[in-house]
């Protein structure tokens, strides 16, 4: 197995890089476009539709996925659940890729791109939302970049600079958390300006709380998605422990996002009910709705307790995988599906190809970094000279 | 509208516009609640005198040099699509169904409603828009990102977006014609232009006033409703209609809570947040310490008494074979003292014999 990794990574000519090839491709020459002709030469964005699949996809669901390293930091850190330590650095990882694709993402979509620190060094606009995402974002980024930088250090061989690292592990998990709470709901709480825009199932003064409670699902279920892959791919990047702990982070995690989602299914119901809306339920949307709720966060609540009591991990990897759909369906219904619901529909907004394709084109480099990352650095593995790992 | 220059320069006088005091502006964009500035200026759009003539959407482009549209404005066909502002036009009439009476289809102004809070204003993260004493709400486009989140939060859906600008895409959207025409105390363009006096331009005070004369005087010709009065808040433009606003296009469901507010509980939480997590985190993280520490400490503890227990066995096995031997040796040397005497005494009997 080891043997076979190393060959396929050593000659060009494999299928994942032929594919990935091409990708980066159209993406360049996308990217061409986009500063050559301006948003309206790839995009379907109109004015009244004014954020599409660049905000839907790249930034709310980029985010809530890029969850798993809060979720994992402070499960280990701060509620010391040592076992689970050899999932800290794989999702811390994953974070910060995350979190660096959706500020690249960003530069695609704004207007001008290279006015992004403006809101913080010419005028703040204190008042918007968009402008704590905006700060929370920018310094979690920067957390995410010390937490990982570690692994980096040791894969350099500077030892001073490592363990100087590693004595702030606690302060930036704590630091990241308290990020990753404001701009985690604070991303939903964006569209708590339009209630005349968002259809009323998914409009509500709880959205900031539901925001945030999903991103914990997601980063959970990420974790355990994340390790099957990983396992896929790179175990014979794995140390043993590593490999021995899998089985148990999966069934741990999956054990508390049961949880977390039946509180979510709960709060969820509690804000229909808050609002009484339950006659919206009959209609499309609300059959939607239902669908959203319950044939994903409901299934995937099922999965995961009965993978978990039954020990059963194969159940608690599918299910990682669709409570991860969830999520991203949850956040494509509040941004784009149930937005500007009451437009006709000849003034809705469906993505181009393109967009599309600079999405996939963004993931692609994700791929790539991680997998060039975890083929050189200690992310799978313990560094045999750094034992002592925190 | 006819009215005299010094009128107007009295209005703007009152609202404390002379052209000394136009450079003071106040944001809007807090989460304060505001009630709008006292003597703010707006327009009374009066739709039943509306002809659809389209002069008013001709003088906007002229003053605010747009460009210009691939139809003429002479071109009244243009109002059998319904439109909306873009980058080209900053305000629309639109052609609606009169339902009462076909042969007179009605009319109705799209455009910036100068919000006495804009959503627009409150959503900015860098404050490019501004609510002006003056009342109206004007854009800046030398700090704008071009991040369009103005364009999602605006309830009217008014601000555009220059797609096709590949570098510096700018927001679009009516200004009341702040800069080239407000300060130098000309009336907006649009309003100068309509030959049938459909717009009032005035203090939004006054224009309340005149908007329930209206009313009270012909209740026949109009709805007993100011659309703007209170509408998200209100807005610095006002509407008289003689049938229901939303068969005009223009939203019933609004609501009279001004969009900052929407966001304000939100934000407020924020230092909370930062405030308690910390706290919480650190706190959740000591017990876990403690546990581990608790637990450590019995295991040592545990390892002690063993250690003890085993140190105390084989203690008491040393002392047992000390004392075994010491018993050893006393009886050996009792033996020895024994065979040594009996051996004296054998001698001494030998001796004797
Ligand atoms: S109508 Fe829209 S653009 Fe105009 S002030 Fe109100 S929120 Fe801003
Ligand atoms: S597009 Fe410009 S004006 Fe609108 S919210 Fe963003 S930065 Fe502000």
């Amino acid at each position: 197995m080891s043997q076979e990794a190393t060959t396929t990574e050593k000659s060009l000519i494999s299928p994942f890089n032929i594919i990935a090839g091409i990708i980066v491709l159209i993406g360049l020459y996308l990217t061409v476009r986009r500063f050559t002709g301006g948003l309206g030469a790839v995009t379907n964005l109109s004015d009244n539709n004014a954020w599409g699949i660049w905000i839907g996809f790249d930034l709310l669901t980029g985010v809530a996925l890029a969850a798993g390293g809060y979720v994992t930091a402070g499960a280990v850190y701060i509620f010391g659940l040592k076992k689970y330590h050899s999932a800290v650095r794989p999702a811390v990882l994953t974070g910060f890729l995350g979190y660096a694709l959706v500020v690249l993402a960003l530069h695609y979509d704004v207007g001008r791109p290279w006015r992004l620190p403006y809101p913080f060094v010419v005028q703040q606009g204190t008042s918007s939302v968009l402008f704590e995402v905006g700060a929370c974002v920018a310094l979690y980024l920067t957390v995410l970049f010390l937490e990982f930088s570690p692994a980096a250090l040791e894969w350099l061989g500077l030892k001073k600079a490592r363990n100087l690292a590693v004595k702030f592990t606690l302060i930036l998990v704590v630091f990241g958390i308290i990020l990753s709470t404001l701009h985690q709901s604070s991303l939903g709480a964006l569209f708590l300006i339009a209630p005349s825009k968002l259809h009323p199932l998914w409009y509500s003064s709880f959205i900031p709380v539901y925001f945030f409670v999903s991103s914990i699902i997601a980063g959970l279920s990420m974790v355990i998605f994340e390790s099957t892959l990983s396992h896929r791919f790179f175990a014979d990047k794995m140390d043993e422990a590593h490999l021995r702990e899998k089985d148990d982070i999966a069934l741990g995690f999956g054990k508390a996002a049961s949880y977390v989602i039946a509180g979510y299914i709960a709060i969820q119901l509690m804000g229909i009910g808050a609002d009484n809306e339950w006659q919206l339920l009959g209609t499309t949307y609300g059959l939607w709705y239902l669908l959203e709720i319950f044939g994903f966060f409901g299934v995937a609540c099922l999965g995961f307790a009965i993978g978990a009591r039954e020990k059963n991990v194969k159940l608690i990897r599918w299910t990682s995988a669709w409570a991860v759909l969830g999520v991203i369906v949850n956040r494509f219904n509040v941004s784009l599906v149930a937005f500007n619901y009451h437009l006709p529909s000849s003034e809705r907004y469906f993505p181009s190809w393109m967009e599309i394709a600079v999405s996939v084109f963004l993931v692609t480099l994700g791929l790539i970094a991680f997998r060039f990352i975890v083929s050189r650095m200690p992310i799978l593995y313990e560094h045999p000279e750094y034992e002592d790992l925190p | 509208m006819s009215i005299s220059r010094r009128k107007f320069l009295g209005w703007l006088t009152a609202a404390g516009l002379s052209s000394s005091t136009f450079g003071k502006v106040a944001h809007a964009a807090t989460t304060k609640h505001f009630e709008g500035h006292p003597k703010s200026l707006g327009v009374l759009y009066d739709n039943t005198s509306c002809i659809g003539c389209r002069t008013c959407e001709a003088a906007c482009n002229k003053v605010n040099d747009l460009p210009l549209p691939d139809r003429p404005f002479d071109d009244l066909a243009v109002l059998d699509n319904k439109r909306r502002t873009d980058p080209k036009k900053y305000m629309v009439i639109n052609k609606y169904d009169n339902s009462v009476n076909a042969q007179t289809p009605l009319f109705a102004r799209t455009g910036c409603n100068h919000c006495l809070e804009p959503a627009c204003a409150s959503s900015c993260f860098v404050r490019a828009y501004t609510k002006t004493e003056s009342g109206a709400v004007t854009y800046d486009e030398s700090v704008c990102v071009g991040c369009r989140y103005c364009m999602l939060a605006c309830p009217f859906n008014i601000p555009t977006f220059e797609y096709d600008s590949a570098l510096t895409p700018r927001i679009r959207k009516c200004t009341m014609c702040y800069d080239n025409r407000l300060v130098k105390s000309e009336l907006p363009g649009c309003i100068e232009a309509c030959p049938t006096e459909s717009f009032t331009f005035g203090k939004r005070t006054d224009l309340l006033k005149i908007g329930r004369e209206r009313i009270r005087r012909y209740p026949g010709r109009y709805l007993d409703h100011i659309y703007g009065e209170n509408e998200m808040g209100g807005t610095s433009w006002l509407y008289l209609s003689g049938v229901p606003f939303r068969k005009i296009g223009m939203r019933e469901d609004l609501g009279i809570i001004p969009a900052p507010q929407f966001t304000s509980s939100a934000l407020a939480a924020v230092p909370m947040v930062v405030g308690t997590w910390p706290l919480l985190l650190m706190g959740i993280y000591a017990v876990s310490r403690r546990k581990d520490k608790i637990a450590k400490e019995e295991k040592e503890q545990a390892l002690a008494e063993v250690i003890a227990q085993a140190k105390a066995e084989a203690d008491q096995k040393v002392s047992e074979a000390w004392k075994k031997a010491a018993q050893e040796k006393e009886k050996a040397i009792e033996a020895a003292v024994k065979k040594a005497l009996e051996a004296a005494a054998d001698t001494e009997t030998e001796e004797n014999s």
